[in-house]
């Protein structure tokens, strides 16, 4: 197939752009899913680099989401999922036998399209994670906290109710507060699906500048419906149609000088 | 024209005004049961006026109006049902008589409603009291000043006769049980003398012996009520009333609004805090009240663990499908099943097999006197929560449907496992459908009677399931429930016409505890809900 040959000849980030050298965080190699019969990732080997925002857009339904869902393995939850191929992150095999999935996930936070805190107070959402790492002193869980929400830029607005509950944060709020629940367990890659899509302009933005902040410390892979947003905060994406993955490059060439014709035809707005 | 009725119709105003007005008759019904019961509930401990009617025959009859209906057959006309009461003086505690029968009414103050222990109630004039045979005091005024002066008495001596029947002489009862048992285990081992055997009958002995003593004491006490009252009543009939059997004296015609109020309030402290007397048709309900409310509790700790384990295992980890499915069709037509079907099988189950295996295992001593093998209110609250455990299982599910799949994965993104999940995040977002659950059971528990008459409720139990007697709990016992105690009071006492504003009275407790209860869940719900405050639950 002739689109296969360009996307092996896409496969790294190190040849797109020989001269940045860059020390690699996740490894995908030749994943393929099928739920049930039906094949919805075909074949996708990619790199994402360390401390950088790797963003993947496509239409929807294109598998970007489920992609996304291979590197914390929350696609095991799904009845009748299969995956051949491999993901390392760090250099181990996370769908090896011997990974314990919690331990992964300690590894791989995520932030979800529609914000979901739990019913608890804003203190008890951060600290869940960290309880959960069986961490209990009360001084070490609000260093945390207070850590983690202003990592995610929300302190200032909360410090004075931290004990009130998170559903009475805006959606804005609730998401950079889903943010800081995630980067409160420290992981190394921080998954986001779509994180902006319920929210106005002005969260919208918000967040984006958190990402550009936060992908000093983690690194960050994004799903977005919205190729602006990509542009704006990504450093490489990946353009998926149909479970396959079409493209993949520094971000700023693949929207101004994409090699592929439905890339091109996708990023002027022909399709999708 | 039928276009426009069609019109009319499709319009829809016509479907508003129907299903309108099926709301309207709901509610009507409904508000005039309550009402009814209020009335009749409410009426029962208001102190009614007596009359003393002269009939046409120069004859004289005293006592209190009830009902006032037409004679039938006879256009205009009138009959009333009076409450005479003074059943040992009369035979009848009610008499109908027509109007026109009636030469004159009157309402004399000094007329007296006496509430004694037994025959219900005595309506006379208070003529004079006695000490032994010696008058100590005549006429209306001076036997009623003697009376009121007496009374605290009669009734320190009365409880103080009470205290040792069920206290002293109770414990006594208690240990001799004990011993009784020990005595027939030592049989048992085919141990017939002995310096163990020695040891039990001189406890035995030493039991005696007390027994003699808080005998004697109580016929002491006994003596010391020597005085009585002589109240007379219609057609120079006397009854000679021994003082410690007088409960309350008081003069209806002469009381004033906040007198009969205060009678009222009194009257109604009694009703929900004493004991029940003369089968059940006099005094208070309050070990049916506890027995109730003990019943509903220890349901609700059975049901709720079972109910909820259930739900959580059919929604959260059993593999949907058709099992699953018709499993879930099951429980629910579980609920409609008759309840003497439950009761029956407590019976069998619960009573003659768990019950009869646990009295050979453990109460063996005790046999042919069956411990567990009998109703008793373990039972009862066991077949009840059987009965309503498919309510908290479908109120359970749908609650854990409802939780957004979008926070189960949050916590299972923050390396929580599913059964971390489950009790840190699931649990605590689905209280409050268990609560409503539990709930809806409980409201069905309390107002369920009829396979409780199988498992453990009884007519008059003689002491509650709770009480100084290691292990002060007692599941075993029988228990008195007030749907029963309506039941059983309107339809089964001697007295039925005497009985019947008990029934209202009583139903309207039933229904006060219910709504209690019921208060005291849905605020113990919001308070939960605020908490775990969530759009989709």
């Amino acid at each position: 197939m002739a689109g296969n040959v360009g996307l092996a000849a896409n496969l790294n980030p190190r040849a797109e752009t020989a001269s940045i050298m860059e020390s690699l965080m996740v490894e995908i190699d030749h994943l393929s899913l099928y739920y049930g019969e039906k094949l919805a990732l075909k074949d996708v080997s990619m790199s994402i680099p360390k401390h950088r925002v790797t963003a993947y857009i496509g239409p929807s339904g294109c598998g970007k989401s489920t992609l996304l869902r291979c590197i914390n393995r929350m696609n095991d939850l799904v009845d009748g999922v299969r995956t051949l191929g491999n993901i390392r992150i760090g250099g181990t095999d996370i769908y090896d036998r011997s990974v314990d999935v919690t331990e992964l996930r300690k590894r791989v936070g995520m932030v979800f399209q529609k914000s979901n805190p739990f019913p608890k107070s804003i203190f008890e959402n951060v600290a869940y994670g960290p309880r959960i790492l069986g961490l209990q002193s009360r001084s070490d869980l609000e260093g945390i906290v207070e850590r983690s929400l202003r990592g995610a830029a929300l302190w200032d607005e909360v410090s004075d109710r931290l004990h009130e509950s998170a559903l009475g944060l805006s959606g804005g709020q609730q998401q950079r507060l889903c943010i800081a629940r995630a980067i409160a367990v420290e992981p190394d890659v921080l998954l986001m699906d779509e994180p902006c899509s319920a929210l106005d302009p002005i969260a919208t933005a918000r967040i984006e500048e958190l990402m550009l902040e936060l992908k000093n410390s983690y690194t960050i892979v994004i799903v977005t419906h919205n190729m602006q947003q990509a542009a704006r905060v990504s450093d490489y994406t990946g353009f998926m149609l149909l479970g396959e993955l079409v493209e993949f490059g520094v971000t700023r060439e693949l929207f101004t000088n994409p090699r592929d014709k439905r890339t091109e035809d996708y990023i002027t707005g022909r399709f999708g | 024209m039928s276009t426009r009725l069609a019109k009319t119709w499709r319009g829809g105003e016509p479907f508003i005004w129907l299903t309108g007005g099926a709301l309207a008759l709901a509610l009507l019904l409904v508000a005039g049961l309550i009402g009814l019961i209020l009335y009749n509930g409410l009426g029962f401990f208001w102190p009614k006026s007596v009359v003393r009617l002269t009939l046409t025959d120069g004859k004289a009859m005293t006592g209190q109006v009830v009902e006032r209906e037409p004679v039938p057959g006879k256009v205009g006309e009138y009959r009333i049902k009076l409450k005479v009461a003074n059943r040992d003086l009369y035979g009848a505690d009610f008499q109908w008589l027509d109007e026109s029968q009636i030469a004159r009414r009157s309402y004399p103050p000094e007329i007296a409603v006496v509430e004694r222990t037994e025959w219900g109630l005595l309506v006379g004039e208070l003529a004079e009291v006695r000490e032994g045979d010696t008058v100590v005091a005549k006429g209306p005024e001076a036997a009623w000043a003697e009376v009121r002066k007496r009374m605290p008495e009669a009734a320190r001596l009365r409880s103080e006769i009470r205290g040792i029947e069920t206290g002293e002489i109770g414990a006594i009862n208690y240990e001799q049980e004990a011993l009784r048992l020990r005595a027939k285990r030592l049989e048992r081992k085919g141990v017939t003398a002995g310096p163990e055997t020695d040891a039990i009958a001189r406890e035995l002995a030493a039991l005696h012996a007390r027994y003699k003593t808080q005998e004697a004491r109580l016929t002491d006490l006994r003596k010391q009520q020597g005085a009585s009252v002589v109240v007379t009543a219609d057609g120079g009939k006397e009854k000679v009333l021994p003082l410690p059997q007088v409960l309350d004296v008081y003069f209806p015609n002469a009381m004033g609004g906040p007198a009969k109020a205060w009678h009222y309030a009194t009257r109604l402290w009694e009703f929900v805090s004493a004991e029940p007397r003369e089968s059940n048709t006099e005094g208070g309900v309050f070990p049916a009240i506890f027995g109730t409310v003990m019943m509903v509790v220890i349901m609700s700790i059975l049901v709720t663990p079972l109910g909820v384990l259930a739900a959580f295992y059919l929604r959260e980890y059993a593999k949907q499908g058709p099992f699953v499915s018709a499993v879930r069709i099951a429980v629910n037509n579980l609920a409609g099943v008759p309840s003497i079907v439950f009761g029956v099988f407590g019976v069998g189950f619960f009573i003659y097999f768990v019950g009869g295996s646990i009295d050979r295992l453990f109460y063996a001593d005790a046999l042919p006197t069956p411990t567990y093998g009998t109703g008793g209110i373990l039972w009862a609250s066991l077949t009840l929560a059987l009965l309503t455990v498919p309510v908290v299982i479908v109120a359970t599910e749908e609650g854990l449907a409802a939780i957004p799949r979008g926070m189960r994965e949050a916590s299972l993104a923050l390396s929580a496992t599913k059964l971390e999940t489950t009790l840190r995040v699931v649990l605590p977002a689905v209280m409050p459908s268990i609560l409503t659950g539990l709930i809806l059971a409980m409201a069905r528990a309390a107002g369920e009677v009829a396979p409780l008459m199988i498992t453990g409720v009884v007519k008059l139990a003689p002491s509650l399931p709770i009480d100084g007697f290691w292990p002060f709990l007692h599941l075993d016992r029988k228990f008195m429930h007030l749907g029963f105690h309506i039941y059983d009071v309107g339809f089964q006492s001697p007295n039925v016409d005497a009985a019947r504003p008990m029934v209202f009275a009583t139903t309207l407790l039933l229904l006060a505890i219910v709504v209690l209860l019921n208060l005291f869940a849905i605020g113990t719900r919001n308070r939960l809900r605020r908490k775990y405050a969530t759009s989709a639950i």
